[in-house]
């Protein structure tokens, strides 16, 4: 018996017509959308505008020279350098990641794998809680609380590994050290990087873990072996996100670390600095030409981060795989 | 429901038989993890006793050491795998708890420290008439909580519609450079604060307005409220079934008629949410305000001209005379900061969670 196969109808062509309110629509929400690249355009801008005069004259010696003299107050009689304040941010910071990275594993870790399942969701609600915590009752906390024990942690590693070139100090002050800011930094910094490694390593495939628990590996040799590889990128991002928040810190940093217009690499010494606080220290008493330097200082701070940021979200959204 | 389960006898047997539970842990483990405990707080008393650690803190330390350890003892028999996953147990356990010592000890602090300088005229009165230094029973923090609201407020009623643009433009709208805004959006986050007061300084207050105002200073917030706005509205909005736009668009409706009437009412609560969260993250921002609207120790409702006080800026000002009494104002009014972010913080988790569950 034959049986004519009948032929797939051939598929309609779809046109989409999009009327005249659906295209004003979508005009309006592309251009909304932008306010963001507006916004962070125009600061570049308008920094550099305000700022301009300032890193014309000084030119390159803007960031290699560690001078912050208003003189008296004119153009000639000035001379200003962010060299030694970006040089404290970066050691600021880079303690604050050093100090914060093992603890940011450790936590995520416990939230995702060993928390009773209960008190989960709380712990971490409870992180992004601790996450709005103000800088200033931070550096509050910091400068009554934390910096008179850390200066005697200060002191101990001082005794005991003063031999090591970054643990010297030229007097023995422990006060407002870059090592105090940083502890205090790495606490602020902790929730986003836990939150970000806490997410990615969420997502590590379960099938890999349960394998690794069928091969009779112990809990911990499943998250060796599975998790922390396969979030080993997200914990970078996490970690740099955290980098740039620590790098614009200014009140915090601005209650415990001593100012000094001096590149310092002995963190344990009460010397240090910090691009953001130097512009909240300064802004009050500057005259019309140091404003102009702090608008070029907030210029190198603003693209420092930026850039800082743009690699940790390029890193993080890679980690987090397509959506 | 499992209560009812367990009373219904299964079968007829003779005799009660308690039903079997082997995911439940047995008593005998508990108070064998108790022991461990135990074991470990002593050996770690014993270590402070007899090294240069001291305190609390250095019991703690001590801890650190000896809780893995006691773990890894009590099954060292059964070789070293087991051992290195107790020590990792541990080790992970202390470590979380060693995380919020910081937290617990900055509530407590402010809690401690700023109950010295509140009375009960303290959320009434500014402080016009009387200096920082003078006693405890007078002046009060009205016009920081008021200028922290009213500067608040309107940096939502800027950063909440263009945070929700930017979050139906990357799920609804769904366009060629939704990555790009999503990009800039995250970029946006990472603006220091200092970086936003100081644009607004070199913008709004010195080429417009000449005098530190309000209006500046919640401009910076905006700035820095907008990225998280944006974020969690996105999360928000993916979580929109399909079938939801699918039926309006089925009906003949339009694409701002879809996303007005239909989405964004359905997470209605969700977009609270992550307003409040804004808020909560820029309501304790010091730095973009000390460029901006300053401090004022007056109440004052003129948001155009003429500094304004606010939480932040008053805890730090009151920080910086640097007297007994104002630095116990300081604390005080850090508690009041603290409370208002925990409280708002709070409400959103609770409406959120509400419209999760509601779905």
């Amino acid at each position: 018996m034959q049986v004519e196969t009948p032929s797939a109808p051939e598929q309609r062509r779809l046109a989409v017509g999009r009327g005249t309110s659906d295209r004003v629509y979508r005009g309006v929400i592309s251009s909304g959308a932008f306010v963001s690249l507006a916004v962070l355009a125009l600061i570049a801008a308008f920094l550099l505008y305000r700022g301009f005069q300032v890193l014309a004259d000084s030119g390159l010696s803007f960031i290699t020279s560690s001078t912050w003299d208003a003189g008296d107050g004119t153009r000639g009689g000035a001379s200003f350098g962010v060299a030694a304040m970006l040089v404290g941010s970066l050691v600021v910071a880079l303690i604050a990641i050093v100090i914060a990275v093992p603890f940011a594993v450790v936590s995520s870790l416990f939230l995702e794998y060993y928390a009773p399942r209960r008190l989960r969701p709380i712990l971490v609600s409870m992180l992004d809680l601790v996450a709005a915590i103000p800088s200033v009752v931070y550096g509050m906390w910091g400068y009554a609380i934390l910096m008179p024990r850390a200066m005697g942690w200060s002191r101990a590693l001082n005794d005991w590994f003063g031999w090591f070139p970054l643990f010297r100090v030229p007097a023995p002050f422990f006060e407002r050290s870059p090592f105090i800011a940083g502890i205090l930094l790495s606490m602020m910094i902790l929730p986003i990087t836990t939150s970000v490694t806490r997410e990615v390593y969420s997502q590590a495939p379960r099938d890999q873990i349960d394998a690794a628990y069928g091969l009779g590996a112990t809990k911990w040799g499943a998250l060796r072996t599975v998790v922390l590889p396969f979030g080993r990128s997200g914990l970078v991002g996490g970690a740099m996100l955290g980098l740039g928040r620590a790098l614009g810190e200014t009140v915090a940093v601005y209650l415990v670390l001593n100012l000094v217009f001096k590149v310092n690499l002995q963190v344990l010494a009460s010397a240090g600095g910090n691009v953001a606080s130097l512009i909240a220290t300064r802004f009050g008493e500057a005259g019309a030409y140091e404003l102009k330097a702090l608008m070029a200082a907030g210029l190198v701070l603003f693209l420092l981060t930026l850039s800082v940021n743009a690699v940790a979200s390029v890193i993080v959204n890679r980690s987090r795989g397509p959506r | 429901m499992t209560a009812s389960l367990e009373s219904m006898p299964v079968f007829e047997m003779p005799g009660h038989v308690e039903p079997r539970r082997p995911w439940r842990r047995p008593a005998r483990s508990f108070l064998s993890s108790g022991a461990t405990v135990v074991v470990a707080s002593v050996a770690a008393a014993l270590i402070v006793l007899v090294s240069p650690l001291a305190g609390l803190l250095g019991w703690y330390a001590a801890m650190v050491v000896t809780f893995p350890a006691a773990l890894a003892a009590r099954v060292a028999r059964s070789g070293g795998r087991a051992v290195a996953d107790r020590i990792a147990t541990g080790v992970i356990t202390m470590g979380f708890v060693a995380v919020t010592i910081p937290w617990v000890s900055i509530v407590w602090t402010v809690v401690h420290r700023g109950l010295k300088a509140f009375y009960l005229g303290y959320l009434t009165t500014d402080m016009v008439v009387n200096s920082p230094d003078d006693p405890l029973n007078v002046g009060g923090v009205s016009h920081a909580i008021v200028g922290t609201l009213i500067q608040v407020l309107m940096a939502s009623l800027i950063a909440v519609p263009l945070g929700i643009v930017a979050a139906v433009y990357i799920v609804e709208v769904r366009g060629r450079a939704a990555r790009w805004v999503r990009f800039f959006t995250q970029a946006m986050s990472g603006v220091p604060s200092i970086v936003a007061g100081l644009f607004v300084y070199a913008t709004v207050v010195v080429a417009i307005t000449h005098r530190f105002n309000a209006v500046a200073g919640s401009l910076a917030l905006s700035i820095l409220m907008l990225p998280t706005v944006a974020r969690t509205a996105e999360e928000v909005l993916k979580v929109v079934s399909d079938d939801l736009r699918a039926a309006s668009y089925a009906l003949g409706a339009t694409e701002f008629a879809t996303t007005s009437r239909v989405v964004l009412p359905a997470i209605r609560s969700g977009l609270v949410t992550s307003a409040v969260l804004g808020v909560a993250r820029v309501a304790g921002e010091t730095a973009p305000l000390l460029l901006t609207s300053q401090y004022f120790v007056r109440f004052t409702t003129n948001i155009t001209s003429g500094p304004m006080a606010s939480l932040p800026t008053y805890v730090f000002g009151n920080l910086g005379v640097g007297s007994e009494n104002s630095v116990a104002r300081a604390w005080a009014g850090s508690g009041v900061l603290l409370t208002i972010i925990f409280v708002l913080f709070i409400s959103a988790r609770l409406l959120g969670g509400r419209n999760r569950n509601g779905r």
